[in-house]
């Protein structure tokens, strides 16, 4: 039956339709920032081709090697405006972010160009990619690899010979040798020296401390200076050790050439990993994207967090989440119970429910403010004052931390679990408490053998919104303990194990501040997307055991709802 | 079960003592539970409430008038003394940093230093004179800078400064006076004859001093050479002349930049002189109705302050006139009760000043605020020098031949709802604005406090958000609770509310890093989208409706919003890709150029737009999940009633289920605004972060809740800035509470509204 327009919108029709549109538009949306987050953050381990290319811009010829970033259409006015010669006709022109690395060579590590002019693109096999410690990537042709300045294999070629690749199975040979000395440097360094030097700042608080009561304790003095004596002879030896590896590990060296031409020497011990992308099949793609992944979970960062992993924000996310759901569970639960069990309902606590559900609104960042004054300014500045004057005038609880933190989330998180437990309790039947109260059980009784047992599936899910809603806040962290790079991890084997007192890395602090506090944020920004995708699926998999344990719950108390 | 079986049952005792404590054990585990709860629920309920209660004692500080008392000495207030040093008349009074130590310069060129609390004397001084030369006039730089300086009978000026050394003997600060002579020992002949009236200013190593003479006024300007082998400095000199002022000049005031010269006579005239090339006078006007008795330059010396013996108190500064040529311009006056200002004097840190009057009152101003702080008569009638502390919080008072030694609590004068709320004439600017800028590397920098912007930004980022949020996640609920098939329903509705659970970083990073670019880069495209989406849809759902009926049955009802995926994508695509030849068309080819070159608006990549979709994106769950519970929960009788009665789906839906919804649908827009309020990454990524007063949308803006995340971890703690920014913390709350509050009641209220259907 074929109606007219007229017709169809006088009844209203074409509003559903634009009202359907809106769930489309809403779901598609939803879809697509998942996507993208998806796409560009699990791409950026997957080992790209580097091409080798000539360009020309406004006559001058040059080469380029590089992986291809991105590509977009620039519109014809815009670049002729920027002194681009655009040919006539043409409307708008594909332009290419390429990441040439190199930063010590050249002058950006990442390069536009129009991709009109780019002529003569290959693939060279033995073209190889080098991850740094510093200077971010290296693209170049093996040329010579040296040992203490002495040349042990040189080539010239392009072509992947038999030659060229004993000279590159030379060079990894050596890259071997150098991770595995610079494991040590780090495991002597970090561990070793880091906990030796732990051990004397608290020997000089010690002092410190026995220096501000006025003591006359001799021995005690005795003591410590013996005992640091004893560290500093442990240091010296270790820092032989030190001097000695890094002497071991700055003895090769390899030549390279770059896309123009040039040879350049660089040391093998800046180098984390090298590779040849092109000549790599699917498997040797795939082992080195797991490679990467598990370093990206699981290493410290590297030049300035733009490059190596996230495990330090990682782990500090993990502990304060630990800590805060340790605080906000008894606290959220009692609040409930009391709210629910023993409080008189009336006027009052119909408030007070309504008040404890608006702090759930309250902006984040009140409560970062709230954090700031409260604990860490005033709570924090009496503790320094009581039990920790040695180490003044530097702050100990005094400044942002990872206790204060977690108690300012456990703060603000607590609504959420006292809302959800609330409403477990209130679905619990009278009849199964009545029939508690009647067997003659306490109150205490009932609701420690009864009511909360049954309540406590409403409880995970509070105290599961709760982590969920933690892991992923940044504005009040900001003000009250984390760090854009922490120097250790706040649970280490130095005394007292735990540091509450320590500045700590977040991963959603990690997103704000590598992508827009660091100095090169077009390196970085690949690293972004994988951490923001680590947030989100540690957020959704919280997030859906939530509700899944609210279905099942309500499941559950179903055949009790008569 | 017979009856006799019940009565013979257990054989057992209640009343052994085992079970009489177990029964007390129980009972005491009850109390000491319930206790233990009540008092943890308590405590918990107090520690949310404390919030409030926190933040308020935070910010009441800002409120609190000054109070001035007299010194305490080991308890007991301090008793006037007799002024220190030569019995001669006072010069100049003056305080150091740590409020210890008094200095005081007589007319006969004794300078001494004594306990401010008790005047010991500590050291004197007197200025080393030639025979028969004698002290004619005497200025000072500036009371921050601790600079002064003595006119002679014989044409020259001596320039010194007082200045304290801390030691530290045995762990307990010493402090030790001396005079310094910034320009040497040797006077500096910058007259012919006695110098009548004396001015000195310096800025860096260049200054300049203002002698009057004989009726002639003689500019000097001084610069300062340090050799750099020897280590020894030179003077080299210039002089002008300058024209004759017209009045016969009581005070003499040049300003640091070298280019102004003002001077005041008893008769209430003053006189502006342009230094820079010839000197010219620009003003010469009637600045009072009466005689002008206090002269000053505010810190800063970019503002004037005139006292006189009507007891005006006013502040001027140069203002561009409508010719653009600097006019010194009278810019507020202060409240005062009209009695003679007899001694004023100026704080060194601050905006602030410090008057008595005629009759002994004593005022406290700050300046920027326009805030009389301090206002109570505390001495019998007028008195002479007085002189504020650099920290503001001593003051020394010289009344007839005696010192009065007083504590000045004044913690934050330069707040006052004018300057949160209102328009502000700040120095250097050519009309009042509202301007946030809170801190910068000068020390006599005027802070601008106005909370406008940040509030006004805040709720052009929340306008935007909602702007894109309401249609979209109203009519999303719309079809949602209505339209849509349960089956599919269950799957939508826990889909868009896990939005919800997205940390904010993503979406402001996501905007900042990917949406601004794409939008700088699809400007024309996503505006072509706007218009191309709906008729897209329309369009496609009519083409539906007159489809053969085997195609169009194949999906039934409710199942439209599957089927429309597809088309909202490729109507998307096609509005990006019409966008080059739409802007080729219309816009010269390009829209960006064009909106700044043709339609004058600037354009920011992060702007209100981006911020507009990025938070409109957080708020559509909150929005989106409260509306569709509202109209779900409408009761299905009504609809039925309605559809029964001939109306179409659409009719019932607007005319008998939006009404009944509306409180429901009114308090999640309620709720999405008050998270859009608060939001905080979003805003601090998406935006540029400039506090402007610009409603456009191709502009940033900053918002309360950036603004401090942006600025609180650079506060110092207890200052007036970091007060402030706990007043817009303190805002915040109230704001979204008091809008969450009332969102609440009226679901409540709604909530009995259905249970009576």
């Amino acid at each position: 039956m074929r109606i007219s327009f007229s017709e169809w919108t006088k009844s209203g029709s074409p509003w559903v339709w634009l009202n359907a549109g809106a769930v489309a538009i809403s779901i598609i949306m939803v879809v697509g920032l998942l996507a993208l987050i998806a796409v560009r953050g699990l791409g950026h381990f997957w080992p790209a081709d580097v091409i080798q290319a000539d360009y020309e811009e406004n006559g001058r010829q040059r080469t380029i090697i590089g992986e291809l970033v991105e590509r977009e259409m620039v519109p014809a006015p815009q670049l002729r405006g920027a002194g681009i010669e655009v040919p006539e006709g043409v409307e708008a022109m594909a332009r290419d972010l390429i990441k040439v690395g190199n930063r010590d060579f050249g002058s950006a590590d990442f390069i536009w160009a129009m991709d009109h002019f780019i002529t003569h693109t290959q693939r060279p096999a033995m073209l190889f990619a080098a991850e740094r410690l510093e200077w971010g990537n290296f693209y170049g042709y093996l040329r010579e690899v040296k040992e203490a300045g002495q040349s042990v294999g040189r080539h010239t070629g392009y072509e992947k010979t038999q030659e060229y690749l004993t000279l590159w199975a030379e060079f990894q040979q050596r890259i071997d040798r150098v991770l595995d000395i610079r494991e040590q440097i780090l495991s002597i360094e970090k561990k070793d020296i880091g906990s030796i030097n732990y051990e004397i700042e608290r020997l000089r608080l010690k002092e410190r401390s026995l220096d501000l009561e006025q003591s006359t304790d001799t021995a005690a003095y005795a003591k410590i200076e013996a005992r640091r004596s004893e560290l500093n002879a442990e240091y010296e030896q270790l820092q032989q050790r030190l001097t000695d590896l890094y002497q071991q590990i700055n003895r090769d060296t390899f030549v390279a050439e770059i896309a123009d031409g040039r040879e350049v020497e660089i040391a093998v011990a800046k180098i984390v990993r090298a590779f040849l992308p092109n000549d790599m099949g699917l498997a040797a793609k795939i082992i080195h994207y797991a490679e990467k992944v598990w370093e990206f979970l699981s290493d410290e960062p590297r030049e300035a967090n733009t490059e190596g992993g996230i495990f330090p924000a990682i782990f500090g996310t993990v502990m304060m989440v630990i800590l805060m759901s340790v605080l906000v569970t008894p606290f959220g639960v009692i609040a409930a119970v009391y709210l629910r069990e023993y409080a008189k309902q009336g006027f009052i606590t119909r408030l007070i429910r309504i008040a404890v559900n608006n702090l759930a609104g309250v902006p984040s960042i009140v409560y970062g403010v709230f954090g700031l004054g409260f604990f860490v300014y005033f709570l924090g500045g009496h503790i320094d004052d009581l039990f920790f004057p040695e180490a003044k005038p530097s702050p100990t609880f005094g400044t942002g931390g990872l206790m204060w933190a977690s108690i300012t989330l456990a703060l603000l998180t607590v609504p959420v679990v006292i809302v959800a437990t609330e409403e477990g309790l209130a679905r619990i039947p009278r009849a199964v408490r009545e029939g508690s109260l009647a067997l003659g059980a306490t109150k205490f009784e009932t609701l420690w053998k009864v009511v909360l047992p049954m309540a406590s599936p409403a409880m995970m899910t509070g105290v599961i919104l709760a982590i969920a809603r933690a892991a992923g806040e940044v504005a009040p962290l900001m003000l009250v303990g984390v760090v854009k790079l922490a120097p250790s991890l706040p649970l280490d084997t130095n005394y007292p194990y735990l540091h509450l007192d320590q500045k700590f890395m977040h991963l959603g602090f990690h997103i704000y501040d590598v992508g827009f506090q660091s100095p090169n944020v077009e390196a970085a920004r690949p690293l972004v997307y994988a951490t923001a995708l680590l947030l989100v699926v540690v957020i959704a998999l919280l997030n859906f055991s939530a509700i899944a344990i609210r279905n099942h719950l309500r499941e559950k108390y179903k055949a009790l709802e008569m | 079960m017979s009856l006799d079986q019940t009565t013979a049952a257990p054989d057992l005792d209640f009343t052994t003592s085992a079970s009489r404590r177990l029964r007390q054990r129980r009972m005491l585990q009850d109390k000491l539970a319930a206790g233990g709860i009540a008092v943890g629920g308590v405590s918990v309920i107090i520690a949310v409430v404390m919030i409030f209660f926190y933040l308020l004692y935070e910010v009441a500080p800002l409120f609190k008038p000054a109070q001035v008392e007299p010194w305490h000495v080991k308890g007991a207030p301090l008793a006037p003394y007799t002024v220190p040093g030569s019995q001669s008349d006072t010069l100049y009074l003056a305080v150091e940093e740590q409020a210890e130590i008094g200095f005081r310069i007589s007319a006969d060129g004794e300078m001494v230093f004594f306990r401010a609390a008790g005047g010991e004397l500590i050291d004197s001084e007197r200025l080393d004179l030639p025979e028969g030369v004698e002290i004619s006039s005497f200025a000072v730089l500036s009371e921050a800078s601790r600079i002064f300086a003595f006119g002679l009978s014989n044409g020259e000026i001596r320039v010194l400064r007082h200045s304290y050394k801390a030691t530290y003997p045995d762990g307990q600060r010493v402090l030790t006076p001396h005079l310094e002579h910034p320009l040497g020992e040797a006077g500096i002949q910058v007259a012919n004859g006695p110098i009548e009236k004396l001015a000195i200013t310096n800025n860096g190593d260049r200054w300049g001093v203002a002698a009057l003479s004989d009726g002639q006024i003689n500019f000097t300007r001084l610069a300062l050479t340090e050799n750099l082998f020897t280590g020894e400095t030179s003077v080299d000199r210039s002089e002008k002349q300058l024209p004759s002022l017209g009045l016969k000049p009581r005070k003499l005031l040049l300003t640091p930049d070298l280019a102004w010269l003002m001077a005041s006579a008893a008769d209430g005239k003053i006189a502006v002189v342009n230094l820079r090339g010839e000197p010219e006078i620009t003003q010469l006007f009637d600045a009072s109705e009466g005689q002008i008795t206090s002269f000053q330059l505010l810190l800063g010396a970019n503002s004037l302050l005139l006292g006189d013996d009507k007891g005006k108190l006013s502040q001027w500064f140069f203002v561009r006139n409508d010719q653009g040529a600097p006019e010194l311009t009278q810019i507020r006056d202060f409240e005062h009760s009209g009695d003679a200002i007899v001694s004023l004097t100026t704080e060194q840190r601050r905006k602030g000043l410090v008057s008595v009057d005629n009759n002994g009152a004593l005022a406290l101003y700050n300046a920027t605020a326009r805030r009389t702080a301090f206002n109570e008569p505390l001495f019998d009638g007028p008195v002479g020098h007085i002189a504020m502390a650099p920290r503001s919080d001593a003051l020394l008072v010289e009344q007839n031949g005696k010192l009065s030694y007083w504590h000045v609590e004044n913690e934050h004068p330069e707040v006052s709802w004018s300057v949160l709320w209102e328009k502000v004439w700040y120095e250097g600017y050519d009309e009042p604005a509202f301007i946030w800028q809170s801190s910068a590397s000068n020390n006599d920098f005027e802070p601008k406090y106005s909370l406008m912007p940040l509030a006004f930004g805040t709720l052009k980022a929340a306008f935007y958000a909602m702007l894109l949020a309401t249609p979209l996640a109203i009519c999303g609920a719309i079809y949602t609770a209505y339209f849509m098939v349960p089956g599919m329903r269950r799957k939508v509705k826990p889909f868009i509310e896990l939005m919800e659970a997205l940390p904010t970083v993503i979406l402001g990073f996501l905007a900042g890093l990917w949406l601004a670019p794409f939008m700088e880069a699809n400007l024309a495209g996503i505006f072509a989208a706007l218009v191309v989406i709906p008729i897209a849809v329309v369009g496609f759902g009519f083409t539906w409706q007159n489809m053969p009926e085997r195609i169009r049955f194949l999906l039934p009802d409710g199942w439209d919003a599957a089927l429309l995926i597809p088309v909202v994508i490729l109507a998307t695509w096609f509005a990006l890709g019409i966008a080059v030849p739409l802007e080729q068309l219309l816009f010269n080819g390009d829209l960006r150029t064009w909106l700044s070159n043709e339609a004058g608006i600037s354009y920011d990549q992060r702007n209100a737009l981006v911020v507009g979709i990025a938070m409109g994106f957080a708020v559509i769950p909150t929005i989106f999940s409260i509306t569709e519970d509202a109209i779900f929960a409408v009761p299905k009788h009504l609809s039925y009633g309605s559809l029964a009665l001939g109306a179409t789906q659409w009719q019932t839906l607007t005319r008998v289920v939006l009404p009944t919804a509306s409180p429901g649908i009114f308090s999640a827009l309620m709720i999405g605004m008050g998270r859009a309020v608060g939001e905080t990454m979003i805003v601090l990524m998406a935006t540029g972060n400039t506090p402007i007063m610009d409603v456009n949308i191709f502009e940033g803006m900053r918002t309360l809740a950036a603004n401090i995340a942006v600025e609180m971890p650079e506060s110092e703690v207890g200052s007036t800035h970091f007060r402030i920014l706990f007043l817009a913390a303190f805002v915040l709350f109230l704001f979204t509470f008091v809008v969450n509050t009332l969102a609440e009641s009226i679901r409540q209220h709604l909530r009995k509204k259905y249970g009576s259907l």
